[in-house]
């Protein structure tokens, strides 16, 4: 029996959770104060994902970078293999909310998008 | 033959008051500074006080060119453009028993020669200045008391003698000074320099150079002051130079307004063994603190936007040590200067020039430009004169600093005038951008734009206060 | 003179949400007024997820977020100017303001939104020893620089104060390849979210130290190292518990002030306590027609809240334009006081007859209070009472009050809200 302890972020009480692991599969989740503690201790423990925001270099644009981010969230574990693929990472302005800047990132099946709009720089 | 015939060691008030007045004659002077910048050191954090003179010894130099700066102080401040006002001063004293005290201070000023002494009771003084403890049993007030810019000063003279034909080379330190049959040589990190004569106005450092060339040893100390700055809305509290009455470490805590609106509580005195302790600690703050509220009541602690400390260049003698020592003619002391130095600066330069004077005959250059102006503030002009200035230079109506409302054509002008602000402090001092009570959490990013754009440098090698000082290291994931 | 109906001061979400607001109530000249080059405030510079839950059910990143109300303003199109510093207002609602382009120009407002937002304390304020050398940073610079324009500040990096960007900014210079060794926070309990300590600290292993300070800073140039000590309850040092950390960037996190330079300098009555203008139940100033919104007013969490918040201001804005002294109240004024564990309220009265249906009181406590309640008494009579499992002093709490109910109560003098314990 595997325990992990976790601190629950559902609310400002932040409960201490203790999980009880076996072989991969969550047995008792205990230290909750209501049901939202129980679904995030379980997914937290099993399956953590994370969405990863960043910034890419903009050649041309009116800002030098732009705000990026992975288009849903990725296994948490993927999270610095996915920062350094946007190592050295250049995109022509303009770029949009939403232009993909990398296809499947970390091969997570996750893109990463473009979270703000910079547009081309006046001549 | 001489490289210079003067040679100043530091561009702190004294050395560059010796260039400035130095310029005016047919000779070539050079100030040798280590830092990047002029007012580097013991010039740039003080009380910023065109002090009375009524503290010093009777006869003493001191007293002499107290009293004679503070009257050279107003017509420099308007030659060369930087802000003074005379705000007048008043030391408190707090009981009956030491009136005795206040008295013997009115006595050295009278004998002194400072104007306009008077010693006030209690009602006077609190009619005065409300906010000043009611504990307070009298005061000598001495209305020639008053506010200067130190940097602007000190920047000031250097722009000007700079106009005038001194040279000026920074970040060089003198290693080594070797007297000759004939001058002296000096060894710096850029390589050798030759002088006729050599100025020492090197601060707490006065003593190392004095050493290296005369068997009269003389010994200075690093006295630290530590400083709390408040909030431009608290500048009003005083409106006077508030002190109390002096104890054996000097003129004790004040509390002043500055002459560019906040209140200034300070300094401690501490001796030191570091020359370059310019660390606060906060025994010394939380003494600036409590001491200030013995002089000053309701005093808006909260709004103190930042604190500092500067060191001052105590000799033991407690004297200002200014001329040629016995065995090593040809070299000036300016040492021993801590206050009321900045006040003496402007008769220092003077007496400088005399001792110059009688060892060799000095021409006045007719091309002498006596007058500098400042760099120019929209926020003293009308609003017809501002909305023309901006037709004229559109940089004058982008505000970089939204605490000190400080335009980008004012940067500008900070950088490109002669000796220009080659960094963040460079440009803060001339320009007061990072000043305000945000304390440059707004304008850094933008200050470093401009500063790389102007002198066409890397971001890279933008400074806080000169090399070793950088402020960006890297770009994203650099070493990812 | 130029004129306009409403001069709405700062383009961030405050101001875009009051704009867009003001525009659908039907009023035409509304302009809006931001110093920076682009529009939406410290949004853009926060690139961080998690913005927007409430309004748009999905988490969005701050420029996404701003991006939204961007687009409204142009749809609607409301007259904005960017690069524009507002240098002065009068109390007669004369805006001066300052760009390269116009010069410094005059127009006159019927109405005023100030929404110039907050800005962080500086270290001046806690009067933290030590030298001053490079490479210390507020937070929300360091942001600004990571995020904006691609500079690493530093490689070895010490935060002092767990707020939410001093937070964000762990994680976010840990994945730009800086190394944060230690958040230090004075308080013995977080100012940030909770989500954001187990995201931004835990998931990378840094260690957050409560009850301790920075208490001395090394380096002359460049920073080489702070110290750390804890602190007793009273806040002070205690010795011998100082430790030094090695660094060459302490980030500053330590609070943040809402930017009233301007309303000062108008004459706005000021709440001492959020430091931003006491208002009544239309987020109008003691100023006639001058409102305020967002952060200005007080400091939020959330920007949720602030753009709901704004959203009323602008839509109050257009209703004091359109109706003139037909929206006058002609009944009392009634206090809110917020006492025993309640720090402030906002708004801090009410006029019974203009209040809309459902009037949300905001409010922060003093401390952490488990299991109790939050009170509010009409005159001497507690009428709403409301179990908590908890509160803290860094999440802002709301308490919705109803016209319906105060209406009950016509000779209502005082409302008072408090927490009591069980």
């Amino acid at each position: 029996m595997e325990e992990r302890n976790l601190i629950c972020i559902c609310c400002p009480i932040g409960c201490s959770l203790t999980v009880l692991m076996k072989e991969n599969t969550v047995e008792k989740v205990t230290g909750n104060t209501c049901k939202r503690g129980d679904v995030y201790a379980r997914n937290e423990v099993t399956n953590p994902m994370r969405i990863v925001t960043s910034t890419v270099k903009v050649i041309g644009g009116r800002g030098d970078v732009v705000s990026v981010k992975t288009k849903e969230d990725i296994p948490k574990g993927k999270i610095f293999e996915c920062v350094r693929a946007l190592k050295g990472v250049e995109v022509n302005a303009p770029v949009h909310i939403g232009d993909i800047i990398i296809t499947n990132v970390a091969n997570t099946g996750v893109d990463i998008v473009a979270t703000k709009n910079v547009e081309c720089k006046e001549a | 033959m001489f490289d210079y015939d003067v040679i100043i060691i530091g561009g702190g008030v004294s050395g560059c008051a010796c260039a400035r007045e130095l310029s005016r004659y047919k000779i070539k002077v050079c100030v040798l500074e280590k830092e990047e910048d002029v007012c580097s050191g013991t010039s740039k954090a003080n009380s910023g006080i065109v002090h009375g003179g009524y503290d010093a010894k009777p006869g003493s130099l001191i007293s002499k060119l107290n009293v004679r700066g503070n009257e050279m102080m107003e017509q420099l401040s308007k030659d060369l453009d930087f802000p003074f006002k005379r705000n007048g001063s008043l030391v408190l004293c707090l009981n009956e028993r030491d009136m005795p005290n206040l008295k013997v201070l009115y006595d050295r000023g009278i004998a002194n020669g400072v104007k306009d002494l008077q010693i006030l009771n209690k009602e006077e003084v609190l009619f005065m200045e409300p906010n000043i403890s009611h504990n307070v049993y009298g005061a000598l007030y001495s209305p020639s008391v008053g506010i200067v810019c130190p940097f602007q000063l000190n920047i000031a003279l250097a722009e000007n003698a700079y106009v005038n034909g001194v040279s000026f080379k920074f970040h060089t330190e003198v290693f080594q000074i070797k007297k000759r049959d004939e001058g002296f040589e000096l060894q710096t990190n850029t390589g050798g320099y030759t002088a006729k004569y050599v100025v020492n106005a090197a601060g707490v450092y006065a003593d190392k150079f004095h050493n290296m060339v005369s068997e009269n040893k003389i010994h200075i100390t690093a006295r630290k002051g530590e400083y709390c700055l408040l909030d431009k809305s608290a500048g009003n509290h005083v409106s006077k130079t508030i002190f109390a009455l002096p104890g054996k470490y000097g003129k004790g805590v004040l509390v002043s307004p500055t002459v560019h609106g906040n209140l200034i509580l300070g300094p401690t005195a501490i001796d030191i063994d570091e020359k370059e302790g310019t660390n606060t600690t906060k025994e010394g703050l939380d003494q600036v603190l409590s001491k200030a509220n013995m002089i000053v009541k309701n005093l808006p602690i909260n709004q103190v936007i930042t604190s500092f400390a500067g060191l001052r260049a105590h000799e033991d003698g407690h004297e200002f040590i200014i001329g040629e020592p016995e065995d090593a003619k040809g070299f000036i002391d300016c040492a021993g200067i801590e206050s009321p130095g900045l006040t003496s600066c402007p008769a220092i330069g003077e007496m400088v020039v005399s001792i110059i004077k009688e060892n060799m005959g000095l021409e006045k250059k007719r091309d002498f430009i006596a007058k500098r102006k400042g760099i120019l503030s929209p926020n003293t002009l009308s609003k017809e004169e501002r909305i023309a200035l901006i037709k004229e230079n559109p940089a004058y109506g982008d505000i970089i600093c939204r605490c000190e409302m400080v335009t980008e054509g004012e940067v500008i002008d900070a950088i490109r005038r002669p000796l220009g602000a080659k960094s963040l402090d460079g440009i803060k001092r001339r320009t007061r951008v990072g000043y305000g009570r945000c304390q440059a959490g707004f304008c850094s990013p933008r200050t470093m734009e401009i500063l790389a754009r102007e002198r066409n440098i890397s971001i890279f090698d933008i400074t806080k206060s000169g090399k070793d000082s950088k402020l960006v290291v890297g770009t994203n994931k650099d070493t990812l | 003179m130029k004129e306009y109906d409403i001069v709405i001061i700062g383009g961030g979400p405050a101001g875009l949400a009051a704009a867009v607001s003001a525009k659908k109530n039907g009023i035409e000249r509304v302009l809006l007024l931001e110093r920076d080059k682009e529009l939406g405030g410290i949004l853009n510079q926060c690139i961080h997820n998690g913005f927007g839950l409430h309004t748009f059910k999905e988490e969005l990143t701050g420029p996404e977020y701003a991006e939204k109300f961007i687009q409204q303003v142009y749809e609607e199109n409301i007259e904005y100017k960017l690069n524009t510093m507002v240098m002065n207002i009068s109390p007669k609602k004369v805006v001066t303001a300052m760009n390269h382009e116009e010069g410094l120009f005059e127009m006159q407002a019927k109405a005023v939104v100030l929404a110039m937002g907050c800005r962080e304390r500086a270290r001046g304020a806690l009067n933290i020893p030590g030298y001053r050398p490079a490479g210390i940073f507020s937070a929300g610079t360091a942001q600004r620089l990571v995020n904006m324009e691609g500079y690493l500040p530093g490689r070895e990096v010490v935060i002092l104060g767990s707020g939410d960007i001093g937070l964000i900014m762990a994680r976010r210079m840990t994945f730009e390849g800086a190394k944060v060794k230690v958040v230090a926070e004075r308080m013995p309990y977080s100012g940030g979210l909770k989500r954001n300590i187990v995201q931004c600290l835990d998931d990378y292993g840094i260690p957050l130290k409560l009850s301790h300070t920075v208490v001395d800073i090394k380096g002359k140039k460049r920073l080489e190292g702070v110290v750390l000590a804890e602190v007793d309850e009273k806040g002070n040092p205690i010795p011998l518990t100082e430790e030094f950390y090695s660094c060459d960037t302490l980030l500053l996190s330590v609070g943040l002030i809402p930017e009233n330079e301007i309303s000062n300098a108008m004459g706005v009555e000021m709440n001492p306590v959020t430091m931003g203008p006491e208002v009544n139940e239309i987020l109008e100033t003691n100023i006639e027609g001058v409102f305020a919104c967002g952060n200005v007013l007080h400091v939020h969490d959330l920007v949720d809240f602030v753009s709901q918040e704004a959203a009323t201001a602008g839509k109050n804005a257009a209703l004091y334009v359109k109706m003139g002294n037909a929206r006058k109240s002609t009944g009392e004024k009634i206090p809110l006081n917020a006492k025993e564990g309640i720090r402030y309220t906002v708004p801090g009265s009410i006029h019974v007859d203009r209040m809309d249906e459902n009037l949300m009181v905001r409010f922060r406590v003093d401390g952490i209070y488990k299991n109790c309640y939050i009170s509010a008494y009409f005159n001497n009579e507690r009428v709403i009472h409301k179990k908590r499992s908890i509160l803290a002093p860094g999440e802002m709490e709301e308490l919705k009050l109803t016209k319906e109910q105060l209406l009950h109560y016509p000779n209502l003098k005082t409302i008072t809200v408090k927490v009591e314990e069980v």
